[in-house]
């Protein structure tokens, strides 16, 4: 009863009009930073972070929370629209999101990533709500052998992913692992695999690479396919929004299982990205049409956008409980509470209950502008499509270009850009798997870090990941996953036996 | 000697004597910056440096301080070595500042990466940053030599240190107090200084080095525990933050018997080869900034030192500083290899 009293404090402090007026800016400033490649919402916050310095504190966050809640729902657009995921959470919705555009269906894959994503910052809010205390504790459980137990599940959640050969899928997940190993070595503190040239210390942004390979990719197939642009009968009708709502609930498992993986993974701190593909890879292989995704399923919409919404959601919840950031949008704000005068942390809770429960009134409040906004735009979004090709390509090629150079402010990132461009091409072309790629990218040097200092606290050995109950428990978990196909083919010969 | 060499002096020795005569001469029709300003943090979004930057930036916007404004742009690949690269090519561009820490340092020497604060020009210290040794509040360890025995009786290799980076600031800390009482941690490199204070929250590692707006939070909340600091003197701040204890009560490791101590440079440089008066409008501005209330707040929130250096003085410290890396990571065996 005090948490409802408390919400309802917060939603008198979060409902004056300069605070819902600062709402609507910050949620359309956030679409139109999420659309963006590159521009990610942890950029568009750092940027903007110093004008909130004469703002209220609860007015400052109630807006840059807003822009970082526009940010994850508008990086859908482009990844359904034209396959380039504007943030990096929205890789796994290009894979069903885009072959719903390609057959006209994009209203509909918008409507339902927007309703979908809604859903998982609903949950995730009402859970911060009720159990923030409970569940902030929880992440305090998560040591270097922990965290490589869950990248270790995101991987194994994956492996069987592709269609084609597992041989390929590997060739990608390993040249995944390369890639994402030059830069700095955080363990030794050294620089590798940059030959000696300095340009390339900063590593390969998992960004630009995804920039370049799913849309500059994307274009050159759609180039050599005779310039055609499929998907330009898209229905640009507002009723499209209602008839997919229809078909939604037909999937709430998909959306309770994702809102569950979304919430834990904020909390953890893995952040919306693992989240998005792990929960799109479980969906894959729970659900009945899981051989079916990857063509354009309504669940392969789902699934990604429920949990990676709910996990950017909550990974604000060990930022304000702990002070620990669980996301890097959420690193940026916690910076801003420092400006601000406020000390994050436990206290917090405590000592200044107006910011805290204004706040989270305002992610109620903040979610709904949102989808209000997006919602209305959908059929918007959707003519886009209906543009030529020939004028679209060029505006998107640019787009990309500005997006890759946003990532470091550095020229050589567009060159990279056009390369990974080229290697997505190859990629289609040879029907090597992209996904697996990405993945590792993305995670494989987090997966690394936690692996090597799990192996420094442990001295070298292996027992560290079966040293306690929930680790093990994960570990367990991921090598069933790993080795499904094996047991069920095994279960399978038993059962004929038998 | 020969001739040409002969003239090769007197004109280094004119040249050097122009630059020493420009500020008198220029005086009062001082430089101003005519575009905006950018800010490089060869640091990550969200860190210390970061925040110090966004902080000094909304100040300077707040307070109208200077009429172009300033832009702070992360470069933080390589440990910062993209940054102070990015800096050192910006040869007598007076449009752009970077915002330093110990990787100043660290990072040319334990990288090899050719580059050296003598590539740019320093414009001012703008505090000190201390390190405290941290323990778990449920931890039985009451002082710094309760510790260290403990450290002691576990026997090498058995204590775990969180820190942040790997050869930076927190790894040349742990070693050193390792050499001065002759334990051996394991050392766990993290990304930040955040993570390091959480993971210690949960009993993950033992102890840590985190500066103090880093552990704050978890102090306040009674989940984190102070032993000393490594300073020679203790922190000014008299304000309570716990219930029981201000700043100024957690004593330093000299007087714990722990003999060790280690203070992070915050400071501001400029791109080498800009004029004199340039260089002074920077530090115009940033004297402004110090004597704000805001600036003053952030200070004492994160218990920092507030040393203010400029001109000689601030490049004698940076020298006699680097001298002092250098022999920390010799000693520790964390120089690149040529």
């Amino acid at each position: 009863m005090e948490e409802i009293n408390a919400l309802l404090h917060g939603f008198s402090v979060a409902l004056t009009p300069v605070n819902l007026g600062l709402m609507f800016v910050g949620v359309t400033l956030g679409i139109i930073i999420g659309v963006l490649p590159g521009l990610g919402g942890a950029n568009g916050i750092a940027i903007l972070l110093p004008l909130t310095f004469t703002m209220q504190p609860t007015s400052a966050i109630i807006m840059l929370s807003c822009i970082y809640w526009g940010a994850l729902f508008g990086g859908a657009i482009t990844s359904v629209l034209f396959n380039i995921p504007g943030e990096p959470w929205s890789v796994a919705t290009t894979f069903d999101g885009y072959p719903m555009a390609q057959q006209g269906r994009a209203g509909e894959a918008l409507t339902a990533a927007f309703t979908s994503s809604f859903v998982g910052a609903l949950v995730a809010v009402v859970m911060i709500t009720f159990l923030a205390p409970l569940v902030a504790k929880f992440a305090l459980k998560f040591g270097p052998p922990e965290f490589f137990s869950v990248y270790f599940l995101t991987f194994c959640s994956f492996i069987g992913m592709g269609k084609g050969q597992a041989f390929k899928t590997l060739a990608a997940m390993m040249l995944g692992f390369a890639l994402a190993a030059v830069g700095m070595d955080t363990v030794t503190g050294q620089l590798r695999l940059n030959f000696g040239w300095h340009e390339l210390l900063r590593g390969f942004d998992f960004l630009v690479a995804v920039i370049g390979l799913f849309g500059i990719g994307e274009i050159l197939l759609s180039m050599e396919e005779g310039l055609s642009f499929s998907g330009n009968n898209a229905k640009i009708n507002f009723k499209v929004v209602v008839e997919t709502w229809r078909k939604l609930p037909r999937y709430w498992m998909t959306s309770i299982r994702s809102c569950v993986i979304g919430c834990w993974m904020g909390i953890t701190p893995g952040g919306a990205t693992p989240a998005s593909f792990m929960s799109y890879g479980v969906a894959k292989r729970l659900s009945p049409q899981g051989s079916k995704f990857g063509t354009g399923q309504l669940e392969g919409v789902i699934a990604p956008e429920t949990a990676a919404h709910a996990a950017g959601t909550s990974a604000l919840l060990p930022m304000l409980a702990l002070g620990i950031p669980g996301s890097p949008t959420a690193a940026v704000l916690l910076g801003g509470l420092l400006i601000w005068g406020l000390q994050p942390g436990p206290l917090l809770f405590i000592e200044k209950k107006d910011f805290v429960w204004g706040l989270i009134a305002s992610m109620y409040l903040g979610n709904l502008a949102g989808l209000i906004i997006v919602l209305t735009c959908v059929p918007l979004f959707a003519a886009i499509l209906r543009i030529p090709f020939s004028i679209i390509a060029p505006i998107i090629v640019v787009i990309c270009a500005i997006g890759a150079f946003t990532v470091h402010n550095a020229m050589l990132d567009i060159w990279f850009m056009m390369m990974f461009g080229v290697m997505g091409y190859v990629f289609k072309k040879l029907d090597y798997p992209m996904a697996p790629m990405v993945l590792a990218l993305v995670l494989g040097d987090r997966a690394e870090d936690s692996f090597r200092q799990s192996m420094l606290i442990s001295q070298g050995s292996m027992d560290v990941f079966f040293s306690n109950g929930l680790v093990g428990t994960i570990m367990g978990l991921s090598l069933m996953l790993l080795f499904w196909p094996l047991i069920s083919k095994l279960m399978a010969l038993c059962g004929r036996r038998g | 000697m020969n001739i040409k060499a002969l003239l090769r002096a007197s004109f280094a020795a004119v040249a050097n004597l122009s630059v020493l005569v420009v500020p008198v001469t220029a005086g009062a029709a001082a430089w101003e910056p005519t575009k905006p300003v950018e800010f490089v943090i060869p640091a990550g979004t969200g860190g210390g440096a970061d925040q110090m930057a966004r902080l000094i930036q909304g100040i300077v916007a707040k307070h109208n301080l200077m009429k172009q404004s300033l832009v702070p742009v992360n470069k933080s690949g390589g440990a910062g070595a993209e940054g102070f690269l990015a800096a050192k090519e910006a040869k007598g561009d007076p449009h752009k500042i970077i915002i330093t820490l110990s990787n100043l340092f660290t990072t040319p020497l334990a990288t090899g990466v050719p580059f050296n604060w003598r590539d740019m020009t320093p414009v001012s210290m703008l505090a000190l940053d201390q390190f405290v040794l941290w323990v778990n509040a449920e931890a039985p360890y009451k002082t710094a030599k309760e510790y260290i025995e403990a450290v002691k009786k576990a026997g090498p290799n058995k204590m775990k240190m969180g820190g942040t980076g790997s050869r930076q600031e927190d790894q040349i800390i742990t070693v050193s107090l390792e050499k001065a009482t002759g334990i051996k941690f394991i050392y766990l490199p993290f990304k930040g200084g955040g993570d390091v204070a959480v993971q210690l929250v949960g009993k993950h590692i033992d102890s840590t080095v985190n500066n103090p707006i880093e552990a704050v939070a978890q102090w306040r909340a009674g989940a984190l525990r102070p032993l000393c600091v490594f300073d020679d003197t203790r922190m000014p701040y008299k304000t309570k933050v716990t219930d029981k204890q201000s700043w100024n009560d957690i004593p330093t490791c000299g007087e714990a018997g722990v003999p060790t101590d280690y203070v992070m440079l915050r400071g501001i440089f400029m791109p080498g080869g800009v004029t004199a008066e340039q260089v002074a409008f920077y530090v115009d501005l940033m004297k402004k900034v110090r004597e704000t209330p805001d600036w003053k707040k952030f200070m004492e929130d994160g218990a920092f030192n507030q040393t203010f250096m400029s001109g000689k003085e601030f490049a004698a410290w940076i020298e006699k500083n680097e001298a002092l890396h250098r022999d920390l990571m010799k000693e520790a065996g964390f120089l690149a290899k040529p």
